[in-house]
């Protein structure tokens, strides 16, 4: 990153400190909000790449969010159970025989795997399938809306495979671990603290090379890019791909941390909240969006449990206040990671400061106004 | 599988088909002239119906319906036109941020729904007039469904009578083929803007009373038709009247054709692929409006 203050790398390297010492700072109720809001900040980090560098906005982060959460929510399913038992939920609603694609998450190591290759897979395909015929910006949102909402339904509808509407929960053990003891939760909290460092450095990296520029070209100019000679398709493919990964990592660290996973966490409304974390920490920096996905969190969790009516009105504002005064989010208070795009038309600041300018102008007779 | 059977799915077909109609076609216009999607539409649609349920409550017998029309039509094109003014028309610029901030209105007003009329359905009885139905052989058509087709085909006739014959909608047409070249011709585009964003939330607030009359109105009743009515806007092209009845009838068609071999939520992915599989042949949906701007989106 050029230009950043030392004041912003005094300020990351307090608050990495601050967050080894949480297990010791927090009560153990928070240490569990504080590790489930730092898995959901992969999700907001992926929105960065994907939305703020790469101008692809995704309603449907959900999509990536649950095949992650589930591949390991159905391994922590199976790790509990005797061999040919079926879980819990299965025998309620009759379901005589364990699906294939069940056992093929049998083992941890196959568990695992998935987390990291399905979402990435299917992230790679459809986004493929889309920007291979230049459909984006708005269309592509949709589809990717529609997309959650399908998956939502499904899980839904499919009470006997996927446990419908209650979803996945009572999880026993991972690895031969206990999952109900503190220390395995105290190491849980650790990986995902170090899953998240690497995610913001791998992701510092990506963007910072030549495929980081190329991405943001493909944003700001895609044709421009193609008399250049180069196709802006399998950058935004690459890109998505990227944060489908990412998405659906954060999808199975969340589950663990909770303790459960459920079509209330993939579908429409979740998927666009997921935006929010970026567009409030700001969509072109990387530790804004883990602010972002850790504010918007906190916020929501304290605020929603004293007056729970009030959170819908608080998130309504927040979406609206994100785009009309602090597109650039909270980022945008602390200087430049980037450049500041100034003087698109709905940035009420910048109409608020040429209309100050104006005034200011003024008195100075025969002088015109910038 | 019998005839009757398959013609019964037909026409079930033509009436979701209709209401998808209803719910896309607003969102259809202000796409196509100003590229932004209105995320509050499906909320529009949920202002609609509590107006005819206040409206009945008011006025009721048998013309009530057509009273609570015409408030839900002139009520809810108000609160677009107030949304555009206030909110949508500062964003122009910035498609992607309009919707999501229009995302966060459509919070606020379903909230708002929750705390004025509880979080429970109220209901709107049909009037007599439109209950029983007709027989065709051994089909049976609600008069309620038919009542919604006549409906969705005279608004559709009203408005392509409005954008072909009137003045102002010669001006939509001018907008909507070349933004630049119209206003330096003297046209108001940001009036013209300001129309079609309220006309299209009236005909939504139509759609609205439509929905009021086939089951209980929740604060959340918008939210099942609209996205499916986004996946019509994007199949239909970019804001084309008869691209978005096409795209409607073929949504609708499909999903009630699929559902005699899937169930309701395994349709609803296999609507989404074929959408996604007709976009890899016609990128520009069914009806294009062809555009020489070399960025145009």
């Amino acid at each position: 990153m050029t230009g950043t203050l030392p004041i912003k790398q005094a300020a990351t390297g307090v608050a990495l400190i601050l967050a080894i010492a949480a297990p010791w700072l927090l009560s153990a109720y928070d240490l569990n909000l504080l590790a489930r809001f730092l898995a959901l900040s992969l999700t907001a980090m992926g929105l960065v790449l994907i939305w703020g560098e790469g101008g692809i906005l995704s309603l449907g982060q959900g999509v990536f969010f649950g095949l992650g959460g589930y591949a390991l929510a159905m391994h922590l399913k199976l790790a509990g159970l005797a061999e040919g038992e079926l879980p819990d939920f299965m025998i309620w609603s009759g379901t005589e025989a364990l699906p294939w694609w069940w056992s093929l998450v049998k083992s941890p190591f196959a568990a695992v795997a998935a987390v990291l290759v399905v979402p990435t897979a299917l992230g790679a395909l459809m986004a493929w399938a889309i920007f291979r015929r230049r459909i984006g910006g708005v269309y592509f949102a949709l589809i990717t809306q529609a997309l959650a909402l399908a998956f939502a339904t499904l899980l839904v509808s499919q009470q006997g495979l996927t446990g419908g509407f209650n979803g996945l929960t009572d999880y026993q053990t991972l690895f031969g671990f206990n999952l109900n003891l503190p220390s395995t939760t105290l190491a849980l909290y650790f990986i995902t603290l170090a899953l998240v460092v690497a995610g913001l450095l791998g992701l510092r990296w990506l963007l910072a090379s030549r495929y980081g520029k190329l991405l943001r070209a493909s944003r700001d100019g895609a044709n421009r890019m193609r008399f250049l000679g180069y196709d802006p398709t399998p950058y935004k493919v690459i890109a998505f791909a990227v944060a489908a990964l990412l998405t659906g990592m954060s999808g199975a660290l969340f589950t663990l941390h909770a303790g459960v996973v459920s079509p209330a966490l993939v579908g429409v409304v979740p998927s666009i909240e997921m935006v929010i974390w970026a567009a409030i920490g700001g969509r072109n920096s990387l530790i804004g969006a883990i602010a972002g996905a850790l504010l918007v969190n906190f916020a929501k969790d304290k605020i929603s449990t004293a007056m729970p009516e009030v959170w819908l009105y608080g998130l309504g504002a927040l979406f609206i206040a994100a785009v009309t005064i602090l597109p650039q989010g909270l980022a945008g208070l602390f200087g430049p990671d980037h450049p500041f795009r100034p003087g698109k038309a709905g940035d009420l600041f910048a109409r608020w400061r040429r209309e100050r300018a104006k005034t200011a102008s003024q008195p100075i007779a025969g002088e015109a106004a910038p | 599988m019998d005839a009757a059977f398959l013609f019964g799915q037909l026409f079930n077909g033509f009436s979701v088909a209709s209401l998808y109609i209803l719910a896309a076609l607003g969102l259809a216009l202000s796409f196509g002239l100003m590229r932004v999607i209105n995320m509050a539409h499906g909320e529009i649609l949920m202002v609609g119906s509590y107006l005819a349920y206040l409206t009945i409550l008011f006025v009721p017998g048998p013309m009530g319906i057509i009273v609570a029309m015409l408030v839900a039509f002139l009520g809810a094109g108000m609160l677009g036109g107030l949304l555009e003014v206030t909110l949508v028309s500062k964003l122009t610029s910035r498609p992607l941020d309009t919707l999501l901030a229009t995302w966060g209105v459509s919070l606020i007003l379903q909230q708002a729904a929750r705390d004025l009329f509880g979080a429970t359905g109220v209901s709107v009885t049909a009037p007599a007039w439109l209950d029983g139905g007709f027989a065709l052989g051994p089909l049976q058509l609600p008069t309620i469904r038919l009542f919604i087709l006549l409906l969705a085909a005279l608004i559709l006739g009203g408005l392509a009578a409005l954008l072909r014959y009137t003045r102002i909608g010669l001006l939509v047409r001018a907008v909507n083929q070349d933004r630049a070249t119209a206003a330096a011709m003297g046209v108001n585009v940001r009036q013209v803007d300001a129309f079609i964003f309220a006309l299209g939330a009236g005909v939504a607030g139509v759609g609205g009373v439509v929905l009021a009359l086939l089951g209980p109105v929740t604060p959340t009743v918008g939210q099942g038709y609209i996205v499916t009515a986004f996946l019509v806007v994007i199949l239909g092209g970019l804001g084309s009247v008869v691209g978005t009845t096409l795209a409607a009838l073929m949504i609708g068609l499909f999903m009630a054709l699929s559902q005699i071999f899937v169930d309701v939520s395994f349709a609803q992915v296999l609507t989404l692929i074929f959408v996604i599989l007709f976009l890899q042949f016609r990128p520009q949906g069914v009806i294009a409006v062809r555009s020489r701007a070399l960025d145009a989106e």
